[in-house]
């Protein structure tokens, strides 16, 4: 089992306190969403797990053993990691630009192989990417670009995956493409972090939800355990209205900011 | 996007391109020798003035022309690489500069009188001393923007410094050699010059060969790259390493020649589709195949004082610059 642990997690930045305390466990075939406000430590906490902050305290371990005892590469081919940014910094082709998720895989003079290149192409695949492959990035529009990017971190075929964010500035169409690329990888094993804004397609495609507040885990379970119009008001400090839905679900939708003591 | 044959193609053509120009860097001078029999005779161990001239004036500036291009070309494209900038260039991180106040100290302290080699020994303990001073002001784990800046304060501070000692000089003379020899040059440069920079040069190419991975790694961002399992800071030590110790070398036996770092990674990146790493070895040979070409041309430029190679790359970089960038605005518009 290579679940990853994060428990008692702290991290500061200068005088303010990010990270206080954050517990937060990532299984294999979960679709976990990290949600809350802004500000709340979500990023932070997602690049301490995947290696990139060093917390100030509390422990880290994929499946029971340390992470800061493996080997880079090691943890590489465990845990992806896909960055909230979406900048290209040379018009590699879309191809080029997912194989460098194989990068983890690669001896340092070994070219990428038949296995790579399978790799690559169930990654694009995947992603809906095929038919721009050969463009350079720099050239792709903003959903297309994310699609790209994420077809680069599937493209190593990790164990676990940490999304910051991966619908941020996509349309309704292309949010949900990309919620059900990750849907499906969480039902085919893979362990999925997604941080989201979006409480509606949190409680529409996760399986379990962490909602954060002041740098720890305010709550944790089923997206209808989480998403209590009570909670959700007091942490984002915002009015939830409730909206049904065709098939008698019910649905929580910010309606209007509380004013703030 | 060039087709797929042509790809291949180019590292051997550059390499086949190279290899002419070296020998045609060899095949011309002021005086007419037949390189068959030059090369003959050198072979042979014969002293005739065919074989002295060929082994003594048109080898060691050959193949100082093939190497401080090569690594000329090879550090700008690891630096751009490593800043994700198609601007950066060698200079940048202080080491042209501090190289050049090494050889300045070397001249003025008298050395260069009894030691003829003082002047290029000097320059590499001024190119190391800056990498030296650039790790106590950046510190190990600098981040690249830190090692910039503190590059750039450096190469100021260094340029300041040989300012002031031109200015200071007490003998016009002096004052005009050491220019001369700052414009950039491969005329008159002996075998002894080759072996004393060869060493550095060649450890720095391979620190900056050796990166090619993290660098493309890199074009993914510092973050990803790490995530992708690089150690990014090591990365970015090595190629400031590697280039302090190749065109620190470089500018120790040549003086500073501009533009060619900047210029070749940035005419080669589409052969190279793009990739960081498969752009290293082509610029290595790009650099050299510039050189080579400018030095043989220096050379053919007519009756009267050879023009130096420094300010003739300066006076084709340029423009040939300056177009790149009124193309990169047009696509951008």
């Amino acid at each position: 089992m290579s679940a990853l642990a994060a428990r008692g997690i702290a991290l500061s930045y200068g005088a303010a306190r990010v990270l206080d305390g954050a517990d937060l466990e990532l299984r294999p075939g979960e679709l976990l969403g990290l949600i809350g406000p802004n500000g709340a430590g979500k990023t932070s906490l997602l690049r301490v797990m995947a290696g990139l902050l060093k917390p100030a305290a509390g422990t880290l371990t994929l499946g029971g053993r340390t992470l800061a005892d493996l080997s880079r590469r090691e943890r590489a081919r465990a845990v992806a990691y896909l960055s909230q940014g979406r900048d290209l910094h040379w018009p590699l082709t879309a191809e080029r630009l997912v194989e460098l998720g194989r990068l983890p895989h690669l001896g340092p003079f070994s070219r990428p192989g038949p296995g790579d290149a399978a790799a690559v192409e169930r990654a694009l695949a995947a992603c809906d990417a095929l038919n721009f492959r050969h463009r350079p990035v720099t050239s792709l529009s903003g959903g297309e670009r994310a699609r790209v990017l994420l077809a680069r971190a599937l493209a190593s075929e990790p164990a676990l995956l940490l999304a910051d964010e991966p619908v941020a500035g996509l349309d309704p169409y292309h949010q949900l493409q990309v919620m059900e690329v990750l849907r499906a990888r969480a039902q085919a094993g893979t362990g999925v972090l997604v941080v989201l804004h979006d409480l509606a397609l949190a409680a529409r495609f996760c399986t379990r939800l962490a909602l954060f507040q002041d740098g720890r885990v305010a709550a944790e379970g089923a997206p209808g355990q989480v998403l209590e119009p009570g909670r959700l008001g007091a942490v984002y400090g915002v009015e939830m209205a409730t909206a049904e839905l065709p098939g008698g679900e019910t649905l929580q939708v910010p309606w209007r900011r509380l004013v703030r003591p | 996007m060039a087709p797929p044959t042509l790809r291949l193609m180019v590292l051997p053509l550059l390499a086949l391109l190279v290899l002419a120009l070296f020998a045609l860097s060899l095949s011309v001078g002021p005086s007419a020798v037949s390189m068959r029999l030059a090369v003959g005779d050198w072979l042979a161990a014969g002293d005739s003035t065919a074989a002295v001239i060929f082994a003594e004036i048109r080898l060691p500036r050959a193949l100082l022309g093939l190497m401080v291009g090569a690594v000329l070309g090879l550090s700008g494209a690891a630096l751009q690489g490593l800043l994700r900038n198609p601007l950066a260039e060698p200079g940048l991180i202080g080491v042209s500069a501090s190289a050049s106040l090494g050889a300045v100290v070397a001249f003025y302290s008298g050395l260069v009188n009894t030691i003829p080699m003082a002047l290029p020994a000097g320059g590499i303990a001024g190119a190391l001393t800056a990498v030296a001073l650039l790790y106590a002001l950046a510190g190990r784990d600098a981040s690249v923007l830190t090692l910039i800046l503190a590059g750039t304060a450096i190469g100021s501070l260094a340029g300041a410094l040989t300012s002031l000692a031109l200015s200071l000089s007490p003998n016009p003379f002096a004052l005009t050699e050491i220019v001369f020899w700052m414009l950039g040059s491969l005329a008159d440069r002996s075998v002894e010059h080759v072996t004393l920079a060869a060493p550095f040069m060649a450890v720095g190419a391979l620190l900056l060969l050796s990166t090619g991975r993290a660098l493309d790694a890199l074009s993914l961002g510092e973050d990803t790259a790490r995530t992708l399992g690089f150690a990014t800071g090591a990365v970015a030590f090595r190629i400031v390493v590697g280039t302090a110790l190749a065109v620190g070398a470089a500018v120790a036996v040549t003086g500073a020649i501009g533009f060619v770092g900047l210029i070749v990674p940035h005419l080669l990146r589409p052969l190279a589709e793009n990739r960081p790493s498969r752009l290293l070895p082509l610029s290595l040979l790009g650099g050299a195949a510039l050189m080579l070409a400018a030095d043989v041309a220096v050379r053919l430029g007519g009756p009267g004082p050879e023009l130096k190679l420094g300010v003739v790359t300066a006076l084709l970089g340029a423009p040939f610059f300056l177009a790149l960038v009124l193309r990169t605005r047009r696509s951008v518009a």
